[in-house]
């Protein structure tokens, strides 16, 4: 069913499709419109047997997912953000338990300081929690993730994040076609947990175990991790032959047969770098883009498929490791460790990534670590100035005070 | 779940198990198809008041919901000691998810079974005081406030056991943890979770001992007849952290009712309907003398000023709630 449609929206139909049977939900921007959404169709009663948790914080959303996953329902919760960071020790242990848990990242960037826009900061923090990660580039990937993520989870027994940018695609409005109900029906078998809470045969979740089994048991977390690699690609097959459109899979190449420049990245920007790309072909580049959808596990393997010919791979990244740099860098070195491989960070806390800045990023050879747009006279002036005197004060502080001319 | 032949324990009563009493009125404990909630041969310590009051509140739960139950726990004591992979002593469908968030985990579940249509099973949560005042309070408040179906059990021995006894927001006055050294905990911290809970004006609130377990018994029985939010305070004593004689876990408990520092009651919708009168009023004394974790309290000389603020608290209770006749 095509629609011209908010991203959220659209997200919050293609949940409900799934038939979620508990719905944990605390607000935190820009992840609202997901959730109210989802609370209208259920006090609608357009999403039934459902269950609708208002829930004090994102710490007890994750809890409550945990509890009612354990008990044999499928469940659903979204977050972004700091809320993603107050899960953290709920998303390690859903992971840990094996439960098949569901969860939008609206993504939003991490304070300090406070910042609502999108970068990818937040679940890129999360990135060994053992949950699987998919970012969507599109909103109509994004709906058809959400389905996907549940044939995967309950398949392999895992939590799977569906990572969407926060505001630039959960608040535009786009043409989605919507997975109708019946037909994912028909794509997504009834949950069958693995193990149930239930007085009939009771068993007990979440024992402590000592040193002679943890080893074990996080190495089967981390084998089911690989199994995804080979479930993610054959889900998406099958979803593209129910539905009739290819989304998610591992890694997908755009005009990469012939390219010696490679540019990788994930989410809405890629939109902006496909449009780069295409002009810098006009212009006789041999260049291409990889897109990357499965974040974790890492597809080290089908990304040195894609990019092993390429001379020169430019990763493009919207949150880094500070102190190190790139985050998915890291992974795409270790899969080519022969490559030379540049990090572009970019769009940090909702900063636009334009054409002319990836134009002139591309133009030259990339430094290894760039900072897209950085203002590099601003940070030089705040770095002298805390070199010279001790109490120079918050750097944003500073920064304000040289915008408005005072010193 | 088969129902298993079990011993007989000693209740604190004239009879092994209430046998001499007619049938209605038995402790769940002295029926010969008892369902065995924690099966004898966990690790808990010697005298360990938790595993005694979990083992009755669940059997008595057991029984009330006809086996037809879920328990929850926080990490803590009781997980520890019935737990450890590949054993477990736990007889219901159990699951253990984090230290904070065991009532959260418990509407999940509640929320699971409304969803699947499934009524007759029923969520216990449990936890001990660091799990429930604690760190998991926000949990907790936020489960009362939705009024979730589930029976929040706290198994308060006043410290983090668990971690070699360190104060918790239940921790007394003046006792001595290894974060509060002598002088011992400051007055005035802590928190009264039962009258917290009983502010959401939830449908039931009790507070209980080991020293009393039919009447632990019937709390949980009371509970369990009703739906929504309930919240049960247990007093468990812990020898290690409060220093005192493995066999003494019960009368120290029983002395904290007696003497007023525990109060003993029942409440609903925010009002107490009920409180267990002190048959004999004892002073403070004869409760903190028991204990290792006042011992700085009766040196030469005696503290008699901090003896007396304690004092002064239980008189306070047993004014607030009408203790003695």
């Amino acid at each position: 069913m095509l629609r011209q449609i908010e991203g959220s929206q659209a997200v919050a139909e293609a949940v409900a499709a799934c038939r979620p049977e508990v719905v944990c939900a605390y607000p935190i921007s820009p992840q609202t419109h997901i959730v109210e959404a989802l609370s209208r169709l259920v006090s609608a009663k357009k999403l039934t047997p459902c269950e609708y948790l208002n829930v004090e914080s994102e710490f007890a959303a994750m809890s409550a997912c945990i509890g009612a996953s354990a008990a044999g329902a499928r469940v659903y919760t979204a977050t972004a953000s700091q809320g993603l960071l107050y899960m953290t020790e709920a998303l390690f242990n859903a992971s840990g338990l094996g439960l098949p848990i569901v969860m939008t990242v609206a993504n939003r960037a991490i304070g300090a300081p406070i910042n609502i826009w999108n970068d990818h900061s937040d679940s890129m923090s999360q990135r060994d929690s053992g949950w699987i990660q998919l970012y969507a580039e599109t909103n109509q990937e994004a709906a058809d993730l959400h389905v996907q993520a549940y044939a995967l989870a309950e398949e392999l027994s895992l939590p799977v994040m569906v990572c969407m940018d926060g505001f630039v695609l959960t608040h535009a409005f786009e043409r989605v076609d919507l997975p109708a109900r019946e037909r994912v029906d028909a794509f997504l078998p009834p949950y069958e947990p693995r193990q149930v809470l239930d007085p009939g045969d009771p068993v007990s979740i979440g024992a402590m175990v000592g040193p002679e089994a943890f080893t074990e048991v996080r190495y089967l977390l981390h084998a089911r991790h690989l199994q995804a690699l080979d479930r993610i690609p054959a889900i998406a097959r099958s979803f593209e032959d129910a539905f009739g459109r290819r989304s998610g899979g591992l890694v997908r190449g755009y005009r990469v047969q012939d390219a010696d420049t490679v540019v990788l990245a994930l989410g809405s920007v890629l939109g902006t770098v496909k449009d780069v790309v295409d002009e810098l072909r006009g212009q006789g580049r041999r260049i291409g883009v990889a897109a990357l959808t499965t974040f974790r596990p890492f597809p080290f393997a089908a990304v040195r498929e894609l990019l092993g010919r390429a001379r020169r791979i430019v990763v493009l990244e919207r949150a880094f490791s500070v102190g190190v740099g790139g985050i998915v860098s890291a992974d795409v070195r270790t899969a080519l460790p022969e490559a030379a491989i540049a990090t572009v960070v970019a769009g940090l806390g909702g900063r636009p990534v334009t054409k002319a800045a990836l134009h002139r990023v591309l133009a030259a050879e990339p430094e290894p670590l760039t900072f897209l747009d950085l203002d590099r006279e601003l940070v030089g002036r705040e770095l002298a100035r805390s070199a010279e005197r001790r109490r120079s004060g918050p750097a944003a502080e500073n920064m304000l005070r040289d915008l408005a001319g005072g010193n | 779940m088969p129902a298993q032949r079990t011993k007989f324990y000693q209740v604190g009563s004239f009879a092994v198990g209430n046998r001499l009493l007619p049938i209605e009125q038995r402790a769940v404990q002295a029926g010969m198809e008892r369902r065995n909630s924690l099966t004898s041969g966990h690790r808990a310590c010697r005298g360990c008041g938790e595993a005694l009051g979990a083992r009755y509140a669940i059997d008595a739960a057991i029984s009330a919901s006809g086996g037809r139950l879920v328990a929850v726990n926080a990490t803590g004591c009781l997980e520890v000691f019935s737990t450890p992979y590949p054993e477990t002593s736990w007889q219901v469908p159990w699951i253990h998810s984090l230290f904070g968030n065991a009532p959260a985990v418990a509407s999940g579940v509640a929320a699971a079974l409304r969803a699947k249509g499934i009524t007759d099973v029923r969520v216990v949560g449990q936890g001990g005081d660091g799990g429930t005042v604690d760190i998991g309070f926000a949990c907790l408040s936020g489960m009362f406030e939705r009024d979730d179906d589930v029976l929040y059990i706290c198994y308060d021995n006043q410290a983090y056991m668990n971690t070699g006894v360190q104060r918790s927001g239940a921790t007394p006055p003046a006792a001595r943890t290894s974060t509060t050294p002598v002088p011992g905990n400051a007055f005035g911290q802590g928190k009264n979770v039962p009258m917290i809970a009983m502010a959401h004006e939830i449908p039931y609130v009790a507070t209980a001992t080991v020293a009393d377990l039919r009447d632990l018994e019937y709390k949980v029985r009371r509970a369990m007849e009703l739906r929504g939010a309930r919240y049960l305070h247990i007093l468990v004593p812990c020898p290690l952290g409060w220093v005192t004689e493995a066999c003494d876990t019960i009368r120290v408990a029983r002395l904290a009712t007696e003497s007023g520092l525990f109060p003993v009651f029942e409440a609903e919708r925010g009002e107490v309907t009920d409180v267990t009168k002190i048959r004999r009023r004892v002073p403070v004394d004869d409760y903190l003398r028991l204990q290792g974790r006042y011992r700085h309290l009766f040196g030469d000389p005696p503290q008699t000023e901090v003896i007396a603020r304690i004092q002064a608290s239980a008189d306070r209770n047993i004014r607030r709630f009408g203790l003695v006749d």
